[in-house]
């Protein structure tokens, strides 16, 4: 428990943090010391350089709107209490937490998840996705030997289907109606039937300098609405 | 159906084809088996020799080449049967292939039993142990995933060697104890002897395991942990088994402390030791891929004879040779497919699949074969049932607890459906059949026992456990809801969300940085590649992304370079064309190509990788836009097909999938290639979009005559230090971007012109002819801000907007660079995080 108490003494208002975002002090130090193994120059900021030093994010689709979607309008780098603020829209809702009105909505709620996506589709951020958002979106996601006017077709066909009010376009109201409410979606990939539902540090057995594994903080998972 | 009967029929030809020659030479002796065939038969081939009287024009040479015949033979019977079951999906999806083979190997054993009266086959423990099991250690050990193997390695181990001593000491104890207090009858078994049994069948199989755990989709983790414990226990048991065969020999009374710490020892030696034979082994074979370029043919094959002789060298060292065999798969996977040639890469793939799954196949119609034949079967129900009450429970009981124990140190703990998944995984096999039927008659009384139990449980496992481990996993890990993706949005929907999670967990660090692997990662880098690796196989091999970014990124600034070392990038205009094809339709060719870059670009750096793929992209695509102006008119494709082929997949974690079976050629890999090809391409893009609006045309214009000496340095320096690499781009790209900067509040806009991610800069297009580009770009730029895909520029970039008119800029010496300190905290790479600009027309 050492290294853990150590690690979070460099942090500043981590009670706060960890009250915010719903993540124990230890999950906080573990995307800490995330954070400064990223923050190569060590200013205590990333740059969206940084995030794109990370090679998987390059073979990602729309990493690059991930990427974006850390920053918000006006900032150029982005510090460790945003950087656990934003990763914790993809906590896993918590079952138990008594609904409480009076609060306000949880940032892991289904809600914020989809918002979050959905912004990541509205890049003018006018609240609502667009034919030709859709059209940039369906561009980085299929591969390239599909022809513009079948993506065109693609996208007219998606609008069609989700919008209600046929305005040409996807409020976050449409957005949200999308997947049938609350089903457990599971998708068929690879062979392998496996919810989207990812276990962020999978098989990571700390043998080695890591006390921090201690009890209760060993999930790190996140989620998505599903 | 009427297949199988056709192929069974002829199987059962194939089958009287063999057995009637062996009914012939049955005369003599009577126990014939295939090992001492050979030898037994050469005396009546000499006896017979001297008879003939005249020149014989044909003669039945059956005696000579009778063993090799019956080998031949009987691989091409057990290929065939399995060729039989792949004809019926329906029967394999019931019960596991590994189940139908010992079924099939009854019926083939019936057979020739009914015609020889004796079971002329068997499997022989030295056929099993030289020349069947090599290979499908070998294969399993090259195969194997092993980022994920050694990051599970603690769990493994623990599971191999705890878990597997626990299960033997558990049996045979338990066993003793039933034996005392008269549960079994009147056997003559002592204590030693049971703990001996204990170990032999403790170990999980993996040739079992594979066989059914590859046809059930588990999840990685598990299917690792139950993986390797399968590898890695087979040594242990052999040696477990050495050490108590040992004790057997020596006698109860003799043993004493003295003797059971050096079982101990020995145990530690043999399994250590028969490691480091294989680590061994693997820098043989690491070195000699290095010098074998000459002779790529017989490449592959030093490896297969490597391998087999760290097999033969541990077993002469009497160390363990399963683990040898297993770590020099390991060990030497990552170095030999950096040295050798692509070629020799698949070809060793290949006939390394091609040799364990034979083997398997034969190995399991061969277990079916030995059951029948009464003289092994000696029946006792007490035992034969305890034993596999125990074996089941005994081994639950120990998965549970040592997960308990290892879920203290896991960060993700393995869940209990996961355990009771391990628990239930436990399928004995050949190795357990193949150490009892080594056991020597006179000092074992119940060895026949011993062989009839085993077989069963082999049997029980394989057969009972494997058939309902598919109904199980199904049953109690995810229900198995039939969800549809009806429309469209959903389906793109679930695709983005698969998207950004992977991200997710990319940018919040998946594997984290943990201190062995670092400090492993920095001595394999520093000295295992220079010692291992040829030269351009160093460069290529690990961070095959790392290097093929930096190429990209370097290569691209060449590319701007000579653009402006020549004045204009007037070239590089020309491919603009290009490129906007190359959206279109071709990336068939396109991907196609990606692994011959990749391959071949990796040696030399000089190669720019980015000149290769635009020619030949250029070459490619012509006339692309009749085509597709064709195809406009007929528009009733079906997009739901269209998206379930060409969406591109979440890059989740089940590329690591060892099987036996087949070699997926990796759609997966095109489609990482294309993916980031174009995203670097796109973040090119808006590097050089993201100079454009904010740029202050003043400071270009004074650091323009005093940097111009220093702009080479910089750009060779760009190499070195990964992560200035986009701040050095925009370096490069940053010259006369100004020129539009102004018009825009920064933003991608003129590269809509362009339809789609190229690496263009429009602002040479400025340049070149600055008022026809004007024009050319007015009209999108409108657009581009109607359309709500136009950057939202930061607010320091807005701050920054340069005020002067814009033909100002434009009048400016083509080369301009800006000062790379300025970089540090220009707003420019803001925009990195921008969509590609994609085709909004």
């Amino acid at each position: 428990m050492g290294s853990t108490n150590s690690t979070l003494s460099k942090i500043p208002n981590v009670e706060e943090l960890v009250q915010e975002t719903g993540f124990t002090p230890a999950h906080i130090v573990r995307l800490y010391d995330r954070f400064e193994a990223l923050d190569k120059e060590k200013t205590g900021h990333l740059r969206p350089q940084d995030f794109g030093a990370i090679n998987r994010l390059a073979i990602n689709p729309i990493g690059d709107r991930i990427i974006g979607a850390f920053f918000s309008p006006g900032q150029e780098t982005v510090d460790f209490h945003s950087f656990v603020r934003i990763l914790a829209h993809f906590r896993p809702a918590d079952k138990k937490r008594p609904k409480d009105p009076s609060m306000p909505e949880p940032v892991n709620s289904r809600t914020s998840k989809l918002k979050f996506a959905f912004q990541l589709y509205d890049q003018d951020k006018d609240g609502k996705i667009s034919r030709a958002e859709l059209l940039q979106v369906l561009r980085s996601m299929l591969e390239m030997q599909v022809t513009e006017e079948q993506l065109e077709s693609i996208a007219d066909r998606t609008i069609q289907e989700a919008d209600l009010d046929t305005d040409d376009a996807i409020s976050f109201e449409e957005f949200r109606k999308v997947p049938p409410g609350g089903a457990l979606r599971l998708t068929y990939q690879h062979g392998a039937l496996t919810q989207i539902r990812f276990i962020i540090v999978k098989n990571y057995v700390r043998f080695d300098n890591g006390k921090q594994a201690m009890k209760g903080n060993r999930y790190l998972k996140f989620t998505l609405p599903c | 159906m009427a297949a199988l009967w056709h192929s069974t029929f002829f199987l059962v030809m194939v089958l009287l084809a063999i057995s009637r020659p062996s009914l012939a030479s049955q005369a003599g002796n009577d126990d014939l088996q295939m090992g001492t065939e050979h030898r037994t038969n050469k005396g009546t081939v000499n006896g017979t020799e001297n008879l003939i009287t005249t020149l014989p024009i044909v003669t039945w040479n059956w005696q000579e080449i009778k063993f090799p015949y019956l080998v031949a033979l009987w691989i091409l019977v057990s290929w065939l049967c399995k060729l039989v079951f792949q004809l019926n999906p329906s029967l394999t999806s019931v019960i596991p292939e590994s189940g139908l083979l010992i079924c099939i190997g009854w019926v083939l054993g019936g057979i020739i039993y009914w015609a020889d009266k004796v079971q002329t086959f068997k499997l022989q423990p030295f056929i099993f142990f030289f020349y069947l099991l090599p290979q499908i250690v070998l294969d399993a050990g090259y195969s194997m995933p092993n980022k994920l193997f050694f990051s599970n390695f603690g769990s493994i181990l623990v599971y191999a060697v705890i878990g597997t001593c626990w299960n033997a000491a558990t049996l045979g104890l338990a066993l003793w104890g039933c034996c005392l207090g008269g549960a079994i009858g009147d056997i003559d078994i002592g204590l030693l002897q049971l703990l001996l049994f204990g170990s032999l069948i403790a170990a999980v199989d993996p040739v079992a395991v594979i066989a059914v755990f590859e046809e059930v989709h588990v999840n990685e983790v598990l299917y690792i942990l139950v993986f390797g414990e399968s590898l890695l226990n087979d040594g242990v048991t052999v040696v477990l088994f050495n050490v108590f065969n040992a004790f057997v020999s020596l006698g109860g009374a003799q043993i004493n402390a003295v003797e059971i710490i050096k079982g101990i020892i020995s145990f530690f030696v043999v399994a250590l030791g028969g490691s480091l034979v294989g680590v061994i082994f693997a820098l043989l074979i690491s070195l000699l891929t290095r010098c074998t370029k000459n002779i790529q043919i017989i490449e592959p094959g030093f490896i297969f004879i490597l391998g087999y002789l760290s097999y033969l060298t541990a077993e002469m060292l009497s160390l363990s040779a399963i683990l040898s065999c297993t770590f020099c798969g390991v060990c030497c996977q990552k170095y030999i497919n950096a040295n050798m040639d692509k070629r020799s890469v698949s070809t060793l793939r290949y006939v390394m699949k091609v040799f364990a799954n034979g083997s398997e196949t034969i190995i399991f119609v061969f277990l079916g074969i030995t059951a029948i034949d009464p003289s092994i079967w000696v029946w006792n129900t007490a035992f034969i049932l305890l034993t596999l009450l125990f074996i089941f429970v005994f081994r639950f009981i120990g998965v549970f607890f040592l997960t308990w124990i290892l879920n203290q140190y896991r960060l993700v703990p393995l869940e209990f459906i996961d355990q009771l998944m391990m628990g239930y995984g436990g399928l004995r096999g050949a190795v357990a059949y193949g150490l009892v039927v080594l056991l020597d008659e006179n000092k074992y009384k119940e060895k026949n026992l011993m062989i009839s139990t085993t077989l069963l449980v082999v049997y029980f496992t394989v057969m009972l456990q494997g058939i309902t481990m598919k109904p199980l996993v199904t049953w109690l890990k995810v229900k198995r809801a039939a969800v549809t993706e009806r429309t469209l949005a959903e389906i793109i929907q679930n695709r983005t969300f698969d998207h950004i999670l992977v991200a997710i967990e990319d940018i919040s660090g998946q594997i984290g940085h943990n201190y062995m692997r670092d400090k492993w990662n920095n001595f394999e880098e520093r000295w295992l590649y220079w010692l291992l690796m040829t030269p351009s196989a160093r460069k290529s091999c690990d961070h095959i992304f790392n290097i093929f970014h930096k190429l990209n990124l370097k290569d691209a600034m060449s590319y701007v370079k000579e653009g402006e070392r020549r004045g204009s990038l007037a070239f590089v205009r020309n491919e603009t064309k290009a490129d906007v094809d190359f959206n279109k339709k071709f990336s068939g060719n396109f991907s196609a190509m990606m692994p011959y870059i990749m391959a071949e670009n990796m040696g030399s750096d000089h190669v720019p990788v980015s000149s290769i793929l635009w020619d030949s992209v250029h070459s490619v695509c012509l006339d692309m836009h009749e085509k597709d102006l064709k195809m406009r008119e007929s528009e009733d494709f079906n997009a739901h097909h269209l998206l379930e082929q060409h969406l591109y997949r979440g890059k989740k974690q089940h590329r690591h999938r060892y099987s036996r079976e087949y070699l997926e050629v990796n759609k997966d890999k095109n489609e990482v290639q294309e993916i980031f090809q174009r995203t670097m391409r796109s973040r090119l893009e808006s590097f050089k979009s993201a100079k454009m609006g904010v740029n202050p045309p003043k400071k270009i214009s004074y650091h323009l005559k005093k940097d111009q000496p220093q702009k080479m340095p910089n750009g060779k320096s760009t190499d070195n230090r990964k992560s200035h690499a986009y701040g050095k781009e925009d370096l490069e790209f940053s010259e006369g971007d100004s020129a539009s900067g102004c018009e825009a509040a920064g933003g991608s806009f003129p590269m809509r012109a362009h339809r789609g991610a190229g690496i263009v800069n429009p602002a040479f297009n400025a340049e070149m002819d600055p008022m026809p580009a004007m024009q050319q770009i007015l009209p999108w730029l409108a657009e581009a801000e109607v359309d709500s895909s136009a950057v939202v520029p930061s607010q320091r970039a807005q701050l920054t907007l340069p005020c002067t008119p814009s033909n100002l800029h434009r009048l400016a010496p083509l080369h301009l660079t800006t000062h790379s300190f300025l970089l540090a905290d220009s707003p420019a790479t803001q925009d990195t995080s921008e969509p590609p600009p994609p085709p909004v027309v």
